[in-house]
């Protein structure tokens, strides 16, 4: 029964096991999927607030825009790469095979660590040229907003680097199915508010 | 694959095997629970002796040398936050949530128990961090609960420095320990419920607790990337919130930053955590009410419609928060109207607790006293609350004691009313023991009528004009002199309430080691937590085998019924009734069908 029917239930009325045999859940999936869902809708209230704060900002006297490094284009391009290759890994779990899944799993997670270092080359390249945190609202957003990225990046990548352990320590699909799916998920919601905030933040 | 749900899967219970495991690196909800309600009760002690000093400074000015106006700023500051975010929040969310959710949803524990232990040492943590702050070289913040910009980096505010970075440090760990159990609470709610039990089969307190929770998954972050920039501005010199500003003739490393934005974002959080400790005291005060009228809820299906509605419309008000800042009219005109709106659905919620009390065969008894004391509370905090909604009215009155009265009535002496009832109520199922009823009740009697004596006057003061924030009044020639003599009134009323609490910690500690010994349902209630085989319930709350639950919780005074109450898990067939000629169907009509 949908949760919006359930809300119009007469618990008053109906006595007896309602739904068989069968525990209620609201959703029929695993409670891990439920709370990374959960996560995901904060960590975009989150970057929603940093996008508010960010256009708000922009319309005072003070801001100077930040032309995007080039660099940022490579990168988007290694976390494309990044979720693809993890939704590959889980095309090959959900159809039951075995084969590629290491390579695309493991490979999902490097071109992530990749994407990262290219950010921090992009920092770099940054301060070198004069730009630092505290000179502009706009420098101070650019680096607050792709940290935080890359914060979230990194919390995906210690879950990663658990799966992956059990991986090549010969887990079996099945059992990594889960962590698979679940990271895969993340990946791509990382990619889309990489993309989004990379617009944002080109639009300066 | 169909997923196999998951109370009907094994589930690792990670059973203890030293006292350690037991009761420190516990993965229990309810050792949990006690931990998070030890540690709340235990700073909001800390709180209540800062709003004490407060209090003495601003009813006997002058005459302590213990209070300066930087203490004073200080402890106005540590109160707030501690009683709304560190005691309030994590009481009824950390305490109450960890204890009832599993044990009402017919569960073993929460989904992920590791995280809800991490949940509770890293709020420790930051209720730590928020300590170290009193013994900083600056001291703790003193900028005021809401850390406004750019007071709070100037040199003339206390803590400017040290103060405020641990203030901030310390909020950004609690959101994180507030996550780690709030995603716990939800999916437990969602999904881990027992055979039969239905969202709607759900007793108010979990509903309560669980759109808590979700407002504060969502609201909270507000206020973490608030607490970010802010720091970011406080350690490299950004701009965030910071104006251009002249400090003493020098002026500061600041270009244009906007302090108004940072009040958006603070009560964007702000007004939803009103609500984040308005839902579960809601949620709890109706068990108590409907379990000692011996009657249903009132009209359950609206409470629950109430509660979500509440929770939506808490998102949309949190301007009302800033008509003193300036804003434009129909800015405020909308505010207004959405604030003026979110008091319906809670009107609705005090007629349903009235008509549950109502023709109810009512035990009066110390939960019962804190809950209708809360019904009195809570009406008068939210009528003045339809007064401040309105920007003409708000704005004379919104830098005046008024605004203190308000919402000390609504959101501080209201919600601990129902964690009084609460703790009472539940003492007997945690502890195995029950609590001195004599002592309870005039725990009660000098709570309740010692913070009438509080801030009943508070609004007259308001009234007057005499401003809030004020270490001292002075000579001002629009307050009268007996404003003074009122507020030394005020202050020995606080003391007295504050030293009552003394009682509520005796009865608590003298029960435990000599109380009664409990019945596993002393009130005869029909909801799960009741129907542990143990009491208190051990690790694993269920024995061998899960509950199923075969109807609502609020099966109080059945007509034909042989006892006034039917447990969640009492099936159709084995339902105990009257013969038909001790049933007289006109007395006995049970007002479920509302």
């Amino acid at each position: 029964m949908s949760l919006f029917k359930q809300l119009t239930e007469k618990p008053w009325e109906k006595k007896g096991v309602i739904g068989g045999m069968r525990p209620e859940v609201a959703f029929d999936t695993a409670p891990e999927k439920v709370a990374l869902v959960f996560f995901l809708v904060i960590a975009s209230v989150i970057f929603s607030m940093f996008t508010v704060s960010y256009v708000v900002r922009m319309d005072l006297p003070d801001w100077e825009p930040l032309s995007e490094p080039s660099q940022l284009w490579l990168n988007t391009g290694l976390l494309a790469i990044s979720s693809v290759l993890f939704q590959w890994a889980r095309t090959i779990v959900s159809s039951g095979g075995q084969k590629n899944l290491t390579m695309a799993f493991i490979g999902g997670g490097v071109f992530a660590i990749l994407f990262i270092a290219g950010q921090m080359i992009t920092w770099q390249g940054l301060q070198a040229s004069g730009y630092y945190v505290a000179s502009n609202p706009a420098n101070s957003f650019f680096y607050l907003m792709t940290g935080l990225h890359a914060v979230h990046l990194l919390g995906g990548l210690w879950v990663w680097s658990k799966s992956s352990i059990r991986m090549i320590a010969g887990g079996k699909p099945e059992d990594l199915r889960l962590s698979i799916e679940l990271c895969t998920l993340y990946w791509h919601f990382l990619l889309i508010v990489w993309l989004l905030m990379f617009g944002v933040l080109s639009n300066t | 694959m169909a997923y196999v749900p998951l109370a009907d899967q094994e589930l690792e219970l990670h059973h203890p095997h030293s006292w350690v495991t037991k009761y420190v690196w516990s993965q229990d909800h309810k050792v949990i629970a006690i931990q998070y309600g030890g540690t709340a009760i235990a700073v909001g002690v800390v709180a209540l002796v800062l709003s004490l000093l407060m209090r003495m400074q601003l009813g006997f000015p002058e005459s302590f040398d213990l209070i300066d106006p930087s203490s004073y700023y200080q402890s106005v500051t540590m109160h707030g936050m501690i009683m709304v975010v560190y005691l309030l929040t994590a009481l009824f969310l950390g305490g109450f949530g960890n204890y009832l959710i599993p044990l009402m949803c017919g569960a073993r524990d929460m989904v992920f128990p590791f995280l809800n232990m991490l949940s509770y040492w890293v709020y420790l943590l930051s209720v730590l961090i928020l300590m170290a702050s009193f013994f900083v070289g600056d001291g703790p913040t003193g900028a005021g609960w809401t850390l406004y910009p750019p007071q709070v980096s100037m040199e003339g505010t206390p803590g400017n420095n040290t103060g405020i970075l641990l203030m901030l440090g310390s909020l950004a760990v609690f959101i994180v320990a507030f996550t780690m159990g709030g995603l716990n609470y939800v999916t437990t709610v969602l999904q881990y419920r027992c055979r039969g039990l239905t969202m709607m089969r759900l007793p108010l307190t979990v509903w309560g607790i669980f759109i808590a929770t979700i407002l504060g998954l969502f609201a909270f972050p507000a206020l973490l990337v608030s607490a970010v920039m802010m720091l970011f501005d406080t350690l490299l010199g950004t701009s965030f919130f910071m104006p251009a500003i002249i400090e003493a003739g020098t002026p500061m490393d600041y270009g244009g930053g906007s302090p108004i934005l940072f009040q958006h974002l603070f009560w964007f959080f702000g007004h939803p955590e009103v609500y984040i400790v308005a839902l579960p005291a809601f949620g709890l005060v109706s068990d108590v009410l409907s379990t000692h009228a011996r009657k249903n809820i009132f009209g359950y299906r609206m409470m629950v419609w109430a509660i979500i509605a509440i929770g939506g419309l808490s998102f949309i008000v949190w301007a009302h928060h800033m008509y003193v800042s300036g804003m434009n009219p129909y800015f405020g005109f909308f505010f207004a109207t959405t604030t003026l709106i979110i008091a319906v659905p809670t009107a609705l919620k005090v007629y349903n607790w009235v008509l549950t009390l109502w023709e109810g065969d009512i035990r009066m008894n110390a939960p019962m006293y804190f809950a209708i004391g809360f019904i009195f509370t809570f009406i008068h905090g939210g009528l003045t609350g339809l007064f401040l909604g309105n920007v003409v009215i708000d704005l004379p009155l919104s830098d005046t004691y008024f605004v203190v009265a308000h919402f000390h009535m609504v959101m501080g002496v209201s919600p601990v009313l129902v964690l009084f009832a609460a703790l009472y109520h539940w003492f007997p199922k945690v502890s195995g023991r029950m609590y001195h009823e004599g002592m309870a009740k005039f725990h009660f009697w000098c709570t309740f009528l010692g913070t009438y004596a509080i801030y009943l006057p508070m609004h007259y003061l308001g009234f007057l004009g005499v401003p809030r924030r004020y270490y001292a009044m002075g000579s001002t020639d629009f307050i009268p002199e007996s404003a003074q003599d009122l507020n030394a009134a005020i202050t020995i009323a606080a003391l007295f309430v504050g030293a009552s609490q003394i009682i509520f910690f005796v009865n608590i500690f003298w029960s435990l080691r000599n109380g009664k010994k409990a019945d596993a349902n002393p009130w005869g209630s029909a909801s799960l937590e009741w129907q542990t085989p143990d009491t208190p319930p051990v690790h694993g709350n269920w024995g061998d085998e899960l509950p199923t639950v075969y109807r609502w919780p609020y099966d109080y005074s059945v007509p034909g019924a042989h006892e006034d109450f039917i447990p969640q898990n009492t099936p159709e067939s084995a339902e105990p009734t009257v013969s038909d000629e001790h049933f007289d169907p006109d007395k006995d009509q049970s007002l479920a069908d509302v």
